[in-house]
C-alpha cells in the first residue's frame, strides 16, 4: 500500500516535471524558463527522495543535499547573466 | 669480404675522400686522382677474361641480410665481365676526357667525380651482382646518380627539367622490376639468378611468369630508353658532355640490355617474350633513327642515334629466343652474337663520337648544326674521328659498325624464316623495318658529319675562335677511334674473349658437357643479300641525304601534339592539376564536412558490417520492468533534447541541455548510482555555467542561411547514426554470453580494498589507473585553458591594444 502510494506520488512529480520542461520550451521569456529550471531542480530533489524511500537506501542524501545547492547557485547564475550579461564580473581597473 | 666485393664496393669508398681532395688538392685536376681507380679496376678484371673463355664463372658470397636471403653475391661470368670492363674501360677514357673538359677554375670538381664515382660503382653492382634484390639497390643508385649528373649545372632550368624527367621514368621503370623481382621470388623461393636459372621449367608453368616478364620488362625498356620510353635521353644531354658519352651512351642505358640478356635464360622461351622484344626494338630503332634526321643540335641528333641504336640492340636479343626452340645451330644463333658485338661496337664509336661533340662545343661554343660548318680544315683530328665515328655507326666498311649490321641483317632476316611464334605472315617485316631504320642511320649520319665539317664556315654565328682541341682531351677519342678501326680488321680478338663467354651466359642451358660456341666473324661473305642490303643503304640514303631539303617537308606531316614530349608533359600537368582538384574537392576546410565524412564512414562501415554478419538481434529475454514514472522521465528527457535541437536562440538551447543533464542525473538515481548521480549534477551546473559563461561572445545561430539539402543531409546522417547505437546497444545487451565480472568486485571490495563504497574501491584500488590518468588529463585541459588565455592576452599586449 505504502509502496504503491509512493509510485503514485512519484508519477506525479514525473508528470510535474514534464509539465514543467513544457514551459522550458515554450516560456515566452528567458526568465520563465529559467524559473521551471529552478522548479525542476526542485522536483528532483523530491524524486530523488521519494526514490531513496522506494529503494530503503540513504545513500542518495547527499544528492538531495547537493542538488538543493546547485539549484540556488544555478538560478542565482542564470540571474546574474540575465541581469548584468556575465556570471563572473571581469574587474579591469584591478 | 673479398678483394672482389672490394672492386665493386670501391667507387663508393673512394668517392669518399673526393671532396677532400677537391678542396685541399687545388693545384691539381681532382679527375687525375679519380683516373687512378677506373684504371686499376679495367686492370683488374681483365686478366679474369681467361676464365670465361674456358667456360668457368667465379661466385662469391658475402652475406648481407641472409634471413631474408637477401646477400652480396658477386657472379662473374662472361657477360658481367662484359659489362664490368666496358664500364671500368671506358670510365678510364671518359675520366681522362673530362679533366681537359671540365676546367678546374670555373667548375666544381668535388661534387662532379663524386657523382661520377657512385655512378661508375653502382653499374659495376648491376652487372655483377646475382641477387636480384642487390641489383635493384645498385640499379636505383644508377638512376639516382645519373639524375645527380644530368643536373651537374643546376642552376640552369633545362638540366633540372631533364633531370626530374629522367629520374621520373627510370624510377616508375625500376620499381615495376622490383615487382618483377618479388614475383620471381614468389615463384621459385629465391632471389639468386643462378637459381632463377635452374629452375625455369617451374617458372614457365607458372601463372605468374608474364606479370612478372612485362614488369621486368619495363625496368629494362625505361633504362634503356625503348619506345616509348625513349623521352628522357634526349633531353638528359642537358648533363656535361662526358656524362652524356658514359652514361647515355656506352653505360646506364645498356644495363636494361643487360637485364634483357641476363633474363633471357629465364624467359625467352616464350612466344610473348619474342614479339615483346624484338618489336619494340625494331619499332624503337625505326622511329628515333628517323626523328634522329630532324634534329638540329648535335647532342640530339647523337642522343636519338643511341636510342635508335639500342632499339637495334633489344631487337637481336629478341630473336636470339630461337636458339633455344631448334637447338645449336648457328643459323640461330648469330642474333645473339651480333646483339654482343655491336654492344661492344657501338660503346667504341658512340663514345668517340659524343667526345668529339663535346671537342666541338668546347671549341667553338656551339652545338647548332646551322651554325656550323667548314671545321674540316680547322680540326682535322676531331674530323678524322667524327668521320670514323659516324661511318662505323652508319654501317660502312671499313669500321666495326659495318660488322654488326651485316650481322644485324642476317639475324633479321633468318627471323623472316623462323616457323614458330606464328612469325610466318609477319616475318617478312622484320628485314624491311631493319633496313628502312638503317637508311635513316645512314642519313642522319651523313648529316651530322658533313654539315658540322663541310660547308662554309661562320665565324661570325661563333662564340668563340674556333681552333683544334688540345692534345688532353683528343687522346680519350682517338684510342675509342682507333679500337673502331681495329676491330673490323681483327674482330676475332673479341669472339673468343668475350663474345663467345658473354653468349655462354645467354644460353646456359643450351650446350651440353664441353661444346662450345663457335664465333667467328670474317669481313667478308660473298655476295650476300646483307651485302646487297648494305649497298641499297648506301645508294638510297646517299640520294636521301642530298635531296633531304625535297623531304624535309614529311616532318611537319606529324603534329607536334601527338609527340609523346607533349603526352609526357600534358601528363604530368594533368597529374597535378588532377590531384589538386580531387583535394581540393573533399578537403573544404569546413569541419562540418569533415563530420559528415566521419559519421557516413561509421555509418556504412559499422551498418554494413553489422548487416552481412548478421549481427543485429532482439531479445526481451532478462529485461526488468519499465515503471510509469519512467517513462514519464524519458520523455522529458526526449523532449528537452528536442527542444536543444530546434531551439531558436541559444540561451534555450543552453538551458536545454540543463534539463537533459539534470533528468540524466535523476536516471543515475532511479538505477541506483550515488556517486555518479552526485558528480552529473555538479558537472552539469558547472558546464552550464560554462556554457552561459561563452554565451556571450558566441555567435548567433543562424538557421536561415543553410540550404535545405544540406538540413536534408544532416538529418539522414543524424538519423543513421542514432539508430545505428541504438541497435548496436540492443544488440550487444541481448547477445550477452558470458557474465559480467562485477560479482568478483562485490564480493571483495570490503576484504581486499578495505571499503563498502564499490564504485568508489574501483575506482581508486582496483582500476587506480584509469584515475590517475584521468586526472591528468583533467590537469592537461586546466593549464591549456590558462595558457590559451594568458597567451591571448600577451598576443593582444603585442599588437598594441
Amino acid at each position: 500500500m505504502f509502496t504503491l502510494i509512493l509510485q503514485l506520488a512519484l508519477g506525479i512529480m514525473a508528470m510535474s516535471t514534464f509539465l514543467y520542461v513544457i514551459r522550458v520550451i515554450k516560456g515566452p521569456t528567458v526568465t520563465d524558463r529559467v524559473v521551471a529550471l529552478d522548479a525542476i531542480g526542485i522536483n528532483l530533489i523530491a524524486i530523488t527522495a521519494l526514490v531513496s524511500i522506494l529503494l530503503n537506501t540513504n545513500a542518495f542524501l547527499d544528492i538531495i543535499l547537493l542538488l538543493g545547492i546547485l539549484a540556488f547557485i544555478g538560478t542565482i547564475a542564470f540571474s546574474k547573466f540575465l541581469e548584468k550579461g556575465e556570471i563572473i564580473e571581469n574587474d579591469r581597473n584591478r | 669480404m673479398q678483394l672482389l666485393h672490394f672492386a665493386i664496393l670501391s667507387p663508393f669508398l673512394f668517392a669518399l675522400f673526393i671532396p677532400i681532395l677537391a678542396k685541399y688538392a687545388k693545384r691539381v685536376h681532382t679527375g687525375w686522382f679519380v683516373l687512378i681507380l677506373p684504371v686499376l679496376l679495367f686492370i683488374y678484371f681483365l686478366p679474369m677474361i681467361r676464365m670465361t673463355q674456358s667456360g668457368e664463372t667465379l661466385r662469391s658470397v658475402l652475406e648481407w641480410i641472409p634471413s631474408l636471403g637477401i646477400n652480396f653475391t658477386v657472379y662473374i661470368d662472361g657477360l658481367g665481365l662484359l659489362f664490368a670492363l666496358l664500364i671500368t674501360g671506358i670510365g678510364s677514357l671518359v675520366t681522362l676526357y673530362s679533366i681537359f673538359y671540365l676546367s678546374k677554375e670555373t667548375e666544381q670538381l668535388g661534387p662532379f667525380y663524386v657523382y661520377l664515382l657512385m655512378f661508375m660503382g653502382a653499374m659495376l653492382g648491376v652487372v655483377l651482382v646475382d641477387n636480384v634484390m642487390v641489383l635493384y639497390m645498385f640499379w636505383e643508385l644508377t638512376s639516382l646518380s645519373s639524375f645527380l649528373l644530368i643536373g651537374y649545372w643546376y642552376k640552369r632550368e633545362k638540366s633540372r627539367y631533364g633531370a626530374a624527367k629522367s629520374l621520373l621514368i627510370t624510377v616508375s621503370g625500376g620499381l615495376c622490376m622490383l615487382g618483377g623481382f618479388i614475383l620471381l621470388y614468389i615463384i621459385t623461393d629465391s632471389f639468386s639468378i643462378r637459381e632463377m636459372i635452374h629452375q625455369v621449367q617451374l617458372i614457365a608453368g607458372h601463372d605468374l611468369f608474364i606479370p612478372a616478364m612485362i614488369l621486368i620488362l619495363l625496368g629494362a625498356f625505361t633504362k634503356s630508353a625503348q619506345f616509348p620510353f625513349y623521352i628522357w635521353l634526349p633531353d638528359a644531354m642537358e648533363a656535361p658532355t662526358p656524362v652524356s658519352a658514359y652514361l647515355h651512351s656506352a653505360t646506364m642505358v645498356k644495363a636494361g640490355i643487360y637485364i634483357i640478356a641476363r633474363f633471357s635464360p629465364i624467359f625467352a622461351f616464350s612466344a610473348q617474350w619474342f614479339w615483346i622484344v624484338s618489336l619494340v626494338g625494331l619499332i624503337t630503332m625505326v622511329w628515333s633513327s628517323f626523328q634522329a634526321v630532324k634534329q638540329t643540335d648535335l647532342k640530339s641528333i647523337l642522343a636519338f642515334s643511341t636510342v635508335s641504336q639500342l632499339g637495334m640492340i633489344i631487337s637481336m636479343l629478341g630473336a636470339s629466343a630461337a636458339a633455344l626452340h631448334y637447338g645449336h645451330t648457328e643459323y640461330y644463333t648469330v642474333a645473339a652474337m651480333a646483339a654482343i658485338f655491336h654492344l661492344i661496337n657501338h660503346a667504341t664509336f658512340k663514345g668517340s663520337l659524343f667526345m668529339a661533340v663535346g671537342i666541338i662545343d668546347h671549341e667553338t661554343g656551339t652545338r647548332d648544326i646551322r651554325k656550323l660548318g667548314g671545321l674540316m680544315a680547322i680540326m682535322p683530328i676531331t674530323f678524322t674521328i667524327s668521320l670514323i665515328g659516324t661511318f662505323s655507326m652508319a654501317g660502312l666498311p671499313p669500321f666495326n659498325g659495318f660488322l654488326s649490321k651485316e650481322m644485324f641483317f642476317t639475324s633479321m632476316l633468318r627471323v623472316a624464316h623462323f616457323d614458330l611464334f606464328n612469325v610466318q605472315t609477319w616475318g617478312i617485316l622484320f628485314p624491311v623495318l631493319a633496313w628502312v631504320g638503317s637508311v635513316f642511320t645512314f642519313i642522319y649520319s651523313m648529316k651530322l658529319v658533313f654539315k658540322t665539317f663541310k660547308g662554309n664556315y661562320q665565324p661570325e654565328q661563333l662564340k668563340k675562335q674556333a681552333h683544334e682541341a688540345p692534345a688532353g682531351m683528343l687522346v680519350a677519342p682517338v684510342i675509342l677511334a682507333a679500337l673502331v678501326v681495329s676491330l673490323f680488321f681483327f674482330p676475332n680478338i673479341l669472339s673468343y674473349s668475350l663474345i663467345e663467354p658473354a653468349m655462354n651466359s645467354i644460353y646456359p642451358t643450351l650446350l651440353d658437357g664441353h661444346e662450345k660456341f663457335h664465333v667467328h666473324i670474317s669481313q667478308w661473305h660473298g655476295p650476300t643479300t646483307e651485302l646487297k642490303m648494305t649497298a641499297g643503304i648506301i645508294v638510297i640514303g646517299t640520294l636521301g641525304y642530298l635531296a633531304m631539303n625535297k623531304w624535309k617537308g614529311i616532318y611537319k606531316l606529324f603534329p607536334s601534339k601527338l609527340a609523346l614530349n607533349r603526352f609526357y608533359d600534358k601528363l604530368l600537368a594533368l597529374m597535378e592539376k588532377g590531384s589538386y582538384r580531387v583535394t581540393k574537392q573533399y578537403m573544404t576546410g569546413f569541419l562540418r564536412d569533415y563530420l559528415l565524412y566521419i559519421f557516413a564512414g561509421f555509418i556504412i562501415l559499422m551498418g554494413g558490417v553489422m548487416m552481412i554478419k548478421g549481427g543485429f538481434s532482439f531479445t526481451t529475454e532478462g529485461m526488468a520492468d519499465i515503471g510509469g514514472y519512467e517513462m514519464i522521465l524519458t520523455l522529458v528527457m526526449i523532449s528537452a533534447t528536442a527542444a536543444t535541437v530546434f531551439a531558436r536562440s541559444r540561451l534555450t538551447a543552453i538551458i536545454s541541455l540543463g534539463v537533459v543533464g539534470y533528468t540524466l542525473a535523476l536516471f543515475f538515481v532511479i538505477f541506483r548510482a550515488p556517486d555518479l548521480a552526485l558528480t552529473q549534477l555538479v558537472i552539469e551546473t558547472i558546464s552550464v555555467a560554462l556554457f552561459l559563461l561563452c554565451f556571450y561572445h558566441l555567435p548567433k545561430l543562424r538557421r536561415k542561411t543553410k540550404t535545405r539539402t544540406f538540413r536534408l543531409t544532416n538529418f539522414i546522417i543524424a538519423l543513421g547514426v542514432g539508430i545505428i547505437v541504438t541497435l548496436l546497444g540492443i544488440a550487444s545487451s541481448s547477445q550477452r554470453t558470458k557474465d559480467s565480472i562485477s560479482s568478483f568486485f562485490l564480493k571483495n571490495s570490503h576484504d581486499l580494498g578495505g571499503g563498502d563504497n564499490v564504485v568508489n574501491v574501483i575506482l581508486v584500488d582496483f582500476r587506480g589507473f584509469d584515475t590517475m590518468f584521468e586526472i591528468t588529463v583533467l590537469a592537461v585541459a586546466a593549464l591549456g585553458i590558462y595558457s590559451m588565455i594568458k597567451t591571448k592576452v600577451k598576443e593582444e599586449e603585442r599588437s598594441g591594444e
